[in-house]
């Protein structure tokens, strides 16, 4: 059949458009300015290994808390009524369709030492607490941003339990709560398995909600390479090698998670 | 335990829209504070219509989001029907490489295609802009193209299109008449998520941008960065009711066809 | 279907009580007085100039620092893009910046094409050197006339060449004079080190000006390129990254206005502007010297526009319009007619317009730093934002790198393996 050839444009589109951006990011991290090889960029990069650390750790708790919140909402969610559960979804999800810097702006205006929630402490009598500019700031921005990432994967694949296997569960003797850990939880795995890439990459590449919450101090992965490709630190080099080695830990990440995930299918929302 | 259930989600609503009706309630305030409410007044709704760069980088995004929509649906389309056609190693090549930049952080997306944009600049007298966006958002749009439409083909008959050849349809024929209506809710879906990725991109169009074309978002965060102005949350307000009339009407319309679909059914059984 | 909305209704209920309670206990701070408001009108001497580019279709990209332009905001002032097009034809696509690094990255970086940027004196020169800047026409610039001679041939554009002087002024600290309890002659920049206001400082979100006050307060120059006492003034910045709330440029306007800080540093012109709005604001300019700076518009090398852009620049030396950016923006101007035409009260606040001698032994104007010492100095500010780490390895990353690409490469090669099993 010739139908293969429709995809000939796509495929072009893919090398130029995905394969050869991703080989220059390569070539950029492993020359210097002249274009002579040479491996300072990459190794220069362990100098950043703290600001690693941080992002990993920081996206890290974001993605507990993302999953700690998620997961109890949405077994609540498919414990409602058919027609009430897509409603209520739909209430859930409705702030993440805000634009995403809408949204952490909001967050801005409600910490700050003179913001609202200050103000509501000051009534009490309550003096104010230091909140903006904070890596609890930046956690906070990551969880309110990327939680409907995880609330939709677990609740797509807990929608699809079907509820014969909880009733054969509760016939064999299990109780609620044993049906829940030894039922509905395995079976929930794959929906958190993705649910978990889809929090922690966004979250590990960011540098909008630190520079907003974090007040400049807080240096992700993500405010590092936009410093040296547009920021104060010009340095296409360097930002290349950073780059490259985020993307290497998140594709090892990915494919870690992917042993836990039986089918290969993506998760889309 | 059902009361418990209740106040959790209670709870987690109000952590997720308190903040968006404080932008809200601040939208109205006289004075520029954001955490004293002086009075109450539309000024900022004035101004920000009145704002130029705001409301041109409005038209920029909406047309560079129908044109990457539209272009990533027709090259996606195309492109699931050929990779479904392929052979087994070709294909699953071909699926993982279309997946890198759904995984892959948006931050190196946009620079790598920054660098692959200045490589061209500095060659081929392409400047950044319009084109770069477009290119750029088409980009990262057809992998959900193709990955809405590909399960459609699992679900479908093979053996329908052939069907309809020996019927005598012409090869092109059979593929509208047959191969199209099946996916079709894959295009669709597809479409519609292109655009609104588009819509709300920033991180992919803030390293592909140019000097003459910016983006809302782009727009947005150049505000929040100086003094602020509580334009910025009269228009948090107005995306908010775009949002939610949108969201209601989709619901209205799928409850609808729903409706209709199960008078439908009942119909055929009786 | 009634009982779940409720707890969302219940929220909406909470923010607007939140929004009503404060709304209602804190007493109105802001009471617009009522002024007498000037009306700024635009007349050009030479109309005829301006008409070459009617009804062609031409566009200029304009890169300008945020807040440096009368936008016509306020009442009775003039908007200056808008004004242009009116009388040009010509259309403004405008777009901002926040330092001149970062101006200089999106040039560097190729692609963009701009007709009209604003660096600043030391950006000017490294500029000049890199071959980034068109010489201008100045025929077509007649309005040039109108520059204080003091402007011209500047050091950063020695024969006068590249540039048109926009604005100038220096750096100092803006700060709260309710809650800082120091006579304003006797603060100094170790202030900003003060532990005391830990936590209510701002710090210039650029390496330049950072440096630049970390020198002063150790006493060096501020053009030095010794490679020690740029080190040495970033351990100071690193220990001053204690008490610092957020590096920050124009969030400044939101956050000393907000009176989410106590003290930052910043440019003069923005300082005026903030105490016009907030009474409790002070400014300083601290008696161990600062830095003077002017800012200059440029047309870039890639500009497809140029005679276009250099209509603009003529448009911003036009008398009104200079006067307009200068009473609006709050910088010093460096065009005579719009000197002659400001209040004695500006003229004489002790902040603007500083007499000649007490310039030149206070101030010092920044030259262009050697290509190592721009590297030096952007590579300490990469460390400075991060946290230092003394001990690194240059092997570890490569290392690292390596095992990923092994693990990947067995786990894919062991569910090959498995994959074949399964079938069989």
């Amino acid at each position: 059949m010739k139908t293969k050839l429709v995809a000939a444009p796509y495929l072009l589109w893919m090398v130029i458009f995905i394969l050869v951006p991703l080989i220059m990011v390569a070539y950029f991290a492993f020359t210097d300015k002249n274009g002579n090889f040479t491996l300072d960029y990459v190794s220069d990069v362990a100098q950043y290994t703290p600001i690693f650390i941080r992002s990993i750790w920081l996206a890290l708790i974001a993605t507990v808390i993302c999953l700690v919140i998620a997961y109890p909402l949405a077994y609540i969610l498919i414990g409602m009524k058919k027609s009430m559960q897509s409603t209520m979804l739909m209430i859930v999800m409705l702030p993440m369709w805000m634009n995403f810097l809408l949204r952490t702006y909001a967050w801005m205006t409600l910490l700050g030492n003179n913001g609202l929630i200050n103000t509501l402490l000051g009534f009490i009598g309550l003096e104010p607490y230091k909140m903006l500019n904070t890596e609890g700031a930046v956690v906070l921005g990551m969880v309110y941003n990327y939680i409907p990432f995880m609330i939709l994967p677990i609740y797509a694949v807990m929608v699809k339990i079907d509820k014969s296997v909880l009733e054969a569960a509760a016939d064999l003797g299990c109780n609620s709560r044993k049906t829940m850990l030894r039922v509905v939880f395995p079976l929930s795995l794959p929906g958190v398995m993705s649910g978990i890439t889809m929090v922690f990459v966004p979250a590990i590449s960011t540098f909008i909600i630190s520079r907003m919450l974090g007040g400049g101090g807080n240096l992700l992965i993500g405010d590092l390479i936009e410093m040296q490709f547009l920021g104060n630190a010009y340095n296409i080099n360097l930002g290349a090698a950073i780059s490259l080695v985020l993307m290497v830990i998140v594709l090892l990440m990915m494919t870690i998670m992917n042993q836990f995930n039986a089918d290969d299918e993506v998760v889309l929302m | 335990m059902k009361k418990l259930a209740k106040v959790y989600l209670g709870l987690v609503l109000m952590f997720l829209y308190v903040p968006i009706f404080v932008l809200i309630v601040f939208s109205f305030n006289t004075t520029k504070s954001r955490s004293v409410m002086s009075g109450f007044t539309f000024d900022w709704y004035i101004k920000l219509f009145k704002n130029e760069i705001i409301m041109s980088s409005l038209v920029n995004t909406i047309i560079i989001a129908v044109i990457a929509s539209i272009g990533a649906t027709i090259l996606g389309t195309a492109a699931a029907i050929g990779i479904n056609n392929m052979k087994k190693l070709p294909k699953a090549i071909v699926l993982n490489i279309t997946n890198f930049p759904v995984i892959n952080p948006e931050i190196v997306t946009g620079v790598s295609l920054m660098l692959l944009f200045v490589f061209f600049a500095a060659r081929m007298n392409l400047e950044f802009g319009f084109v770069t966006l477009i290119i750029a958002h088409i980009t990262f749009d057809v992998p959900y193209v193709i990955l809405n439409i590909m399960p459609k083909f699992r679900q479908m008959d093979p053996f329908l299109y052939e069907a309809a050849q020996d019927l005598g349809c012409s090869p092109f024929r059979a593929f509208f008449k047959v191969v199209l209506p099946e996916i079709m809710p894959g295009v669709v879906s597809g479409f519609l998520m292109s655009f609104t990725y588009s819509l709300d991109d920033f991180i992919i169009s803030y390293f592909t941008c140019g000097a003459s074309t910016q983006t809302l978002p782009i727009t947005i965060y150049s505000m929040t960065r100086r003094k602020v102005s509580p334009e910025i949350n009269a228009l948090s307000t107005l995306i908010f009711l775009v949002v939610v009339i949108v969201l209601i009407l989709k619901n209205v319309v799928e409850r609808h066809n729903e409706n209709k679909r199960n008078v439908l059914v009942k119909g055929e059984v009786q | 279907m009634k009982k779940i909305p409720k707890t969302a209704f219940a929220a909406v209920i909470f923010a607007v009580i939140c929004g009503m309670l404060t709304s209602c206990s804190q007493t109105q701070t802001d009471v617009e007085e009522e002024e007498e408001i000037e009306i700024q009108t635009l007349t050009v001497e030479d109309e005829e100039y301006y008409s070459r580019f009617r009804g062609q279709g031409v566009s200029i990209n304009i890169y300008n620092w945020g807040e440096y332009i009368s936008d016509g905001s306020e009442e009775g002032t003039l908007s200056v893009n808008a004004e242009f097009t009116k009388l040009t034809d010509i259309k403004v696509n405008y777009t901002n910046y926040a330092t001149n690094e970062e101006m200089y990255a999106k040039l560097k970086g190729g692609g963009a094409s701009y007709d009209i940027i604003i660096p600043s004196d030391y950006m000017i020169s490294r500029m000049i050197k890199e071959g980034m800047l068109a010489k201008l026409n100045f025929d077509n610039i007649p309005n040039f006339k109108y520059i204080s001679d003091t402007f011209v041939n500047p050091e950063y554009d020695p024969q006068n060449e590249y540039s048109v002087p926009y604005t100038w002024g220096t750096v100092g600290i803006i700060y709260d004079t309710t809650l800082i309890d120091i006579p304003a002659e006797e603060i100094d920049w170790d202030i900003l080190w003060n532990e005391d206001y830990a936590d209510r400082i701002l710090m210039f979100d650029n390496p330049r000006d950072a440096f630049a006050i970390a020198e002063l307060r150790s006493g060096y120059s501020l053009n030095t390129e010794n490679k020690k006492e740029l080190e040495e003034c970033a351990e100071l910045l690193k220990e001053q990254k204690k008490v610092v709330q957020a590096y920050v440029m124009d969030e400044i306007f939101d956050k000393m206005g907000a009176g989410e800080a106590l003290a930052a540093p910043y440019y003069a012109g923005d300082a005026i502007t903030l105490m016009d709005e907030y009474e409790d604001l002070g400014f300083v300019i601290p008696k161990s010297g600062t830095n003077m700076f002017i800012d200059a518009v440029c047309v870039p090398v890639t500009s497809k526009q140029q005679e276009a852009a250099e209509m603009y620049i003529n448009f911003l030396c036009e008398p009104d319009i200079a006067y307009a950016t200068t009473t609006y923006i709050g910088y010093s101007t460096p065009h005579d007619a719009a000197y002659e035409r400001l209040d004695d009260e500006i003229k004489n606040d002790g902040i603007s317009y500083l007499d000649d001698t007490f310039l030149e032994e206070n101030t010092t104007v920044f030259c262009n730093l050697s290509d190592e010492a721009n590297q030096k100095m952007q590579d300490l500010w990469t460390e400075i934002k991060s946290v230092q780490d003394e001990t690194r390895n240059r092997w570890l990353v490569p290392v690292f790198l390596l095992a990923c690409v092994m693990t990947s490469i067995g786990i894919i090669i062991r569910r090959y393996i498995k994959k074949k099993k399964d079938v069989f």
